[in-house]
């Protein structure tokens, strides 16, 4: 097969960090759009070429009913399918709104909520269809996309690791800012590819990246609570950028 | 076409810009009626959802608004939750965010300028159509971003939300050798960015002349950018702090964005009003280079804003590089911002314009209610007018030229729709 594949990348409720993250690959745009057809990507080109696509990036979440079903239209024309981005992964900052109900929020920020056609919650792609592979973040790291882009184009699986962001830190030789500060950190919990940015500036991970695979998210509530946080601040703290991955839920619900 | 009496022109997503949104325009026995911008970007609701949250957690939170100017919603939050807190932060702490933010603008006014709109002008649909004629030219785009987001990761962790910046100040200060590395790639993109303002002015610049007030921040000692007090062209000045009083945002049925007014009247925030307002505190290499190009000292065709941006590039180069000169990280980084019940006011120069953050706070320092009025909500009924007048011009024109020209006219703006929370289709609908 020598065809160029062609590769499609699409939004839904997201701050466009993720998909920025393809332009901000300076030294690799070029090259890379050498190797593929980029037949779909309204943020860099107003030419689109009609599906199926070989590789479709997905970033943000599933927020209206006209989403819902692009989605599956999507699905259908893409023969692979990645996530790119808490957003898409997770349901981003927006599924906040999960849990307070989405008429109070449009209340909130709208004299007229009505016109507002939004769903209750914001869910994450892989509760609609099938995904082939989820890139965390919010937003992903450059090296990471670059690395499923080429794995997809050398036929091999992402070589994307699936430990927590401590494993990074002791990488790069930071001390833990838990055990040497007394800083609260999500980096135990927290799924690794960012390089252990936050801590190395002295503070705690925030979990931007969300849920590590095998999170032990009891043992770390049980530190935090320790160390004297109170409970509404550790809910907060795992209701950000991932707040409705299902392990950071369900940390956020359960009292040490 | 012409043969009937009404005739809708319409985009139905609109490329290159940051979100999604749609057109539509009314056109009837050839005078041109109702004109909407919809925007229909799913709504994220970031004022209801930061109910409720600490003090210290909007500059993370409201950066997750847009990925293409992170800092600005940081800064402006953060000089917010300082106002409401009572807290100045040390003129070194303000050095190393206007650093940062001249980041920003050279990032994202070098993504606006090569990737989103250049294209336009020259015939292509993107940059790497664009990029198979003039590889040098893309190239020398590229470069000019990387350097902008360079400075971001540098100072701010990482270029696509920067996770140093906090209430008070910053986690930790850049050492000196850190930045003093980036001065000989500084001095590169000074280049490229002179060349940058050359290749744009050179460029056939369709006719169209806008009458909108500006708005902008100034600043008495500097072409402001992280900072500054509003002021207007007709010659109003006011404190962040009476916001409420001037600019008012409404709903409109057709979009998710709300719709802004000053003192009951369209306007325009972003380059434009910048460059209008502050022209005389542009750097040298600045002001020289808009002068040989012959760049009007108010510009009020919307297309030529490109060699505003071009100019602003030029601008913050130098002024990143005049930071760095004198830099000597602060210690400490930040300030404490102990929280007190109050409502704060934030504003900041974003690459689109003037961004407005206000916060209430409770006396344990949680947020009961947060505004917050990106440059997107303010221009909205500018675009709007700028899509009349164009049409109104043009109404012999077939639907697809007009339908062209009115995209490309959005796209002087790249009306930021992530940022106004709220997607792009074009309908031009004529009776
Ligand atoms: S995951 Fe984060 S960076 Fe990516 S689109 Fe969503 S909000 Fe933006
Ligand atoms: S919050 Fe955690 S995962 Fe995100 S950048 Fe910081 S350390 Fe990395």
């Amino acid at each position: 097969m020598n065809r160029t594949p062609t590769l499609a990348v699409w939004k839904f409720a997201s701050c466009d960090g993720c998909q920025l993250t393809l332009l901000d690959c300076e030294d690799e745009l070029l090259p890379l759009a050498d190797r593929v057809r980029i037949a779909h990507f309204t943020e860099a080109s107003s030419a689109t070429v009609a599906g199926p696509y070989d590789l479709s990036l997905v970033e943000g979440s599933i927020t209206t009913p006209d989403d819902l079903e692009r989605i599956h239209r999507i699905r259908e024309q893409s023969s692979t399918l990645v996530t790119i981005g808490a957003c898409a992964t997770a349901g981003g900052i927006q599924a906040l709104r999960n849990l307070s109900g989405v008429e109070q929020y449009a209340a909130v920020v709208y004299a007229e909520p009505g016109y507002i056609d939004s769903l209750d919650a914001s869910t994450p792609i892989s509760a609609h269809v099938p995904v082939d592979f989820e890139l965390r973040g919010c937003p992903i790291d450059k090296g990471q996309l670059i690395e499923v882009i080429t794995a997809y184009l050398a036929g091999r699986e992402p070589d994307v690791p699936a430990h927590s962001v401590c494993f990074e830190c002791k990488q790069r030789g930071t001390p833990c800012v838990m055990v040497t500060q007394g800083t609260p950190c999500l980096g135990p919990v927290t799924h690794a590819g960012c390089g252990a940015l936050c801590p190395s500036l002295g503070r705690g991970c925030y979990g931007c990246f969300g849920p590590m695979n095998t999170p032990n998210t009891d043992a770390l509530s049980r530190q935090l609570a320790a160390s004297g946080m109170p409970d509404g601040t550790r809910r907060r703290l795992y209701r950000t950028f991932n707040a409705a991955a299902d392990a950071f839920a369900r940390a956020a619900e359960r009292r040490p | 076409m012409t043969h009937r009496n009404t005739r809708s022109l319409q985009v139905s997503a609109l490329a290159r810009v940051e979100g999604e949104g749609a057109m539509r325009v009314t056109v009837d026995d050839g005078r041109v009626g109702d004109v909407a911008l919809q925007i229909y970007e799913p709504p994220r609701f970031f004022e209801a959802l930061l109910r409720g949250r600490a003090h210290t957690e909007p500059p993370d939170i409201t950066a997750r608004i847009c990925g293409i100017c992170p800092v600005a919603y940081q800064i402006s939050a953060c000089h917010a939750i300082e106002d409401a807190c009572g807290v100045r932060v040390p003129e070194p702490v303000r050095q190393l965010r206007r650093l940062l933010y001249c980041g920003e603008w050279i990032e994202s006014h070098a993504l606006h300028i090569y990737l989103l709109h250049a294209p336009d002008f020259l015939g292509y649909p993107g940059v790497v159509e664009l990029a198979r004629d003039h590889r040098q030219v893309v190239e020398r785009g590229l470069a000019l971003k990387k350097v902008g987001n360079l400075l971001i990761e540098r100072v701010g962790g990482r270029s696509i939300h920067p996770v140093n910046v906090r209430v008070g100040g910053f986690y930790r200060a850049p050492t000196v050798a850190t930045l003093a590395a980036l001065r000989a790639p500084l001095h590169r993109a000074l280049r490229d960015a002179i060349a940058t303002v050359e290749w744009v002015a050179g460029f056939d610049f369709p006719d169209l002349t806008i009458d909108h007030d500006f708005l902008a921040l100034s600043d008495p000692d500097r072409y402001a950018i992280e900072d500054g007090r509003p002021r207007v062209s007709t010659g109003v000045t006011f404190p962040v702090a009476d916001l409420d009083r001037h600019v008012v945002e409404h709903q409109v049925p057709y979009s998710t964005a709300l719709h802004a007014t000053l003192d009951g009247r369209r306007y325009l925030t972003g380059p434009l009003a910048r460059y209008a307002l502050n022209r005389p505190q542009l750097s040298a290499p600045a002001l020289r280079v808009a002068d040989r190009v012959g760049l009007e000292p108010v510009c009020r065709n919307p297309f030529r804003s490109i060699i505003v941006r071009a100019v602003e590039v030029v601008h913050a180069i130098v002024e990143a590089l005049t930071i760095l000169d004198g830099y000597q990280p602060p210690d400490p980084p930040y300030v404490p911002v102990p929280p007190r019940a109050g409502v704060g006011y934030g504003a900041s120069e974003a690459p689109r314009g003037s961004l407005f953050h206000r916060y209430t706070l409770d006396s344990a320092g949680r947020i009961t209610a947060a505004l917050i009025v990106p440059p997107t909500a303010q221009n909205q009924a500018a675009i709007e007018e700028d899509l009349r007048r164009l049409v109104q011009d043009r109404i012999g024109e077939p639907d697809t030229e007009l339908t062209a020209a009115c995209e490309r006219a959005i796209r002087n703006y790249d009306p930021c729709i992530s940022c106004a929370t709220h997607f792009l289709d074009l309908t031009v609908d004529r009776a």
